[in-house]
């Protein structure tokens, strides 16, 4: 999973998680994602999607593959081997190009 | 200085806005993922909302001048709507740049980063006019103009950059275009005293920050542009491409087959 | 059965009970949580079908956009169309967050397989449909929609949130509109009645079957991703625009529209299934022009979305050996 880009295909763009400070003194805080080809266009994106009504001071993006989370149920893992990607998203997978439809 | 020039020229600007803003705005719905759907869309909204600016100054001044000279006799109280629905062509004087058809995504980004490159160092200026709803309206427009500056630019790098395909479609695009660059620095009539007692922008001053601008992002996108090519203008004084006529008998279809009624 | 078996199947089913106690006690179910499959796959279909009618909700009213009568009218129809794009995508974020891109399910919308709501493959022929669709489309969508504020899936409740916060002016637009129509003279008038006529019974259908014909109702309240039937939300609907109607100096195209005073609500005609039938079948009168208006959007954009995904690249290459 280390190399740049887990896209399907090459039209599809990465998938972004955005974090959005709503005014000063107030944390940046997990409002959505969204897609983008690159990380400043993921800012520019978030700011035209999720501030379309002045609803941010400052933004926050990071490619969704990169987070990593806590597992939420210890007895789930039996059933939900151990995966600390955050989101389920299919793009976490790196599928080679020539795979279609899936 | 004339009444009429300062009419002139604050629907110049107006009229640069609304057309731009509504060639935008025909993507809506179109564009070519959701988030640049969104963004193009916010762009055609900053512009629609410069052009109310202009058009209600437009009219204040309009309806202040007294009877015998005042231009667009037939309304008693002119307003914004009838500035943008009341019009024909050889009234608006918008550049030409802003009313051609949109082409691809390739080709409406480079027209708004050739404008919006142009809009910046005007807007720059205009804050300092003598004129002070001039100098108001210009430093308000400007924060939006920044941003559009940023983004078209952006992408025309990126697609100058992408792919084979995209990079054909760029040089295209620079192709239909830049034929139209040349009428954003050729002073109209009514814009030269203007400029002359400070309440217009003199033209000659901002084109090098634009041409350096341009050549940057073209640069870096790997365009080329061509020199000595022929520069079509007229637009700023009426003369407009077959293109406006189409967008104004769309854009005016209610106000004009259903006159006098409130939307 | 072997050992293992069996206390899969039993921790399988005490697992099960925990999601449905969790429910219960309006506990929210978050994307790494545990959840049955078939909870997770209702979902996908019902959120994603409903990010769908966004975006293909969006043509008809972008229809009027260039052809809005003033610049005020103008700019209120961009930003509703525009928050309409940001609804589809709100929508289709939490239902990735479910393990779909966004890519697969505008696949399977454009391949006909996947459904989105009927009312948007009726075409829109006057000015006046942009108030029936803000005052009835909308206003039935608000209606579905803010009790789902509190569906059990976190990602779709918060995504629901945010969209009934910013579709409160969407409705109260779209009524404006009308009123203005309503006190205009005789043909904007006659073009505010003709909107009404056309637009009341496909809005009206836009809840669904009746709640005899709707399998899946009992089970999709209790895993609370629905939160009222069919036929409960429909009679909320007319009762409301019998009133509001009233305002507008209109009528609805109902003779049967009469108040029940014993059941304290609108008694109202029969709705006619065969059309609703019809027009989910593809046989409605706009169906082929939207999809095929959004197959066009997405192919024309693919070498847009190549080139930049190719610039990015490119970029990161270049970045690396500097």
């Amino acid at each position: 999973m280390d190399n740049q880009y887990t896209v399907q295909d090459k039209t599809s763009w990465p998938l972004w998680e955005v974090f959005i400070r709503s005014k000063q003194g107030l944390d940046h805080k997990h409002v959505g994602s969204l897609h983008a080809a690159d990380a400043a266009m993921a800012i520019e994106n978030a700011r035209d999607v999720y501030t379309r009504r002045m609803e941010g001071v400052s933004i926050w993006v990071v490619e969704s593959r990169h987070i990593h989370a806590s597992n939420p149920d210890e007895a789930a893992s039996l059933y939900d081997p151990a995966n600390d990607k955050v989101y389920r998203h299919p793009t976490f997978y790196d599928l080679p190009d020539e795979l279609k439809h899936m | 200085m004339s009444d009429q020039s300062i009419i002139d020229y604050i629907l110049h600007l107006g009229d640069n806005a609304l057309v731009l803003g509504h060639r935008n705005s025909e993507w809506t719905g179109h564009g070519p993922i959701l988030e640049q759907d969104i963004a193009l869309s916010n762009i055609a909204l900053d512009l629609i909302g410069q052009a109310r600016y202009y058009y209600q100054y437009a009219s204040r001044c309009i309806n202040a001048a007294d009877g015998a000279s005042r231009p667009f006799p037939g309304h008693e109280a002119l307003t914004e709507d009838v500035l943008a629905y009341h019009r024909d062509a050889w009234d608006f004087r918008n550049c030409l740049l802003v009313e051609q058809s949109n082409g691809h995504w390739g080709k409406t980004v480079l027209r708004q980063f050739f404008f919006s490159a142009w809009q910046f160092e005007l807007y720059g200026a205009l804050r300092h006019s003598r004129d002070s709803q001039l100098a108001a309206i210009a430093a308000k427009s400007l924060k939006e103009v920044t941003y559009h500056l940023r983004w078209s630019g952006e992408w025309v790098i990126r697609l100058g950059d992408g792919t084979e395909e995209s990079h054909t479609r760029m040089e295209e695009a620079l192709g239909d275009l830049w034929k139209y660059t040349g009428e954003l620095f050729v002073p109209a009539d009514y814009e030269k005293p203007l400029a002359l007692s400070g309440v217009a922008v003199d033209l000659a001053t901002i084109r090098p920050a634009w041409e350096l601008k341009v050549g940057e992002v073209l640069e870096a996108a790997g365009l080329e542009r061509k020199e000595g090519e022929w520069m079509q203008k007229g637009g700023k004084q009426g003369k407009h491409t077959e293109a406006l006529g189409y967008l104004l008998a769309e854009m005016q279809f209610l106000q004009r087959a259903y006159p006098g009624c409130e939307w | 059965m072997s050992t293992f078996v069996q206390i899969t199947v039993l921790m399988s089913s005490a697992i099960e009970t925990g999601f449905q106690e969790k429910i219960d006690q309006d506990i929210r179910i978050e994307p790494r949580d545990w959840m049955p499959e078939a909870y997770r796959k209702t979902l996908i279909r019902q959120i994603s079908q409903h990010a769908h009618s966004e975006i293909v909700g969006m043509l008809p009213e972008a229809n009027w956009i260039t052809r809005a009568p003033t610049l005020k009218r103008k700019a209120t129809l961009i930003a509703k169309v525009q928050d309409e794009a940001g609804h589809g995508l709100y929508l289709y974020s939490s239902a990735e967050t479910l393990g779909v891109s966004r890519e697969e399910m505008i696949d399977q919308l454009h391949q006909g397989k996947a459904k989105y709501s009927s009312i948007f493959n009726y075409p829109t022929l006057t000015w006046a449909d942009m108030g029936a669709i803000g005052w009835l489309v909308d206003g039935a969508a608000i209606m579905n929609q803010v009790p789902l504020c509190r569906a059990s899936y976190g990602p779709y409740a918060r995504a629901m949130v945010r969209i009934c916060r910013e579709e409160s002016f969407h409705q109260r637009q779209g009524f404006e509109i009308l009123l203005v129509l309503s006190k205009g003279n005789e043909a904007q008038r006659r073009m505010c009645q003709d909107a009404i006529d056309r637009w009341w019974w496909p809005s009206v259908m836009m809840f669904g079957p009746n709640d005899d014909a709707s399998p899946h109702t009992a089970q999709s309240m209790r895993w609370k991703i629905k939160r009222f039937t069919n036929d409960e939300l429909r009679q909320r609907f007319v009762d409301v625009c019998a009133g509001q109607v009233k305002l507008l100096g209109m009528h609805l195209p109902d003779p049967d529209l009469v108040w029940n005073e014993a059941r304290q609500h609108y008694d109202f005609g029969p709705i006619d299934w065969n059309e609703f039938r019809e027009v989910i079948n593809g046989n409605g009168p706009c169906n082929k022009e939207r999809l095929a208006a959004r197959v066009k959007a997405h192919a024309d954009g693919a070498w847009v979305r190549e080139a930049a995904l190719a610039h990015a690249q490119k970029n990161s290459i270049r970045e690396k050996a500097a």
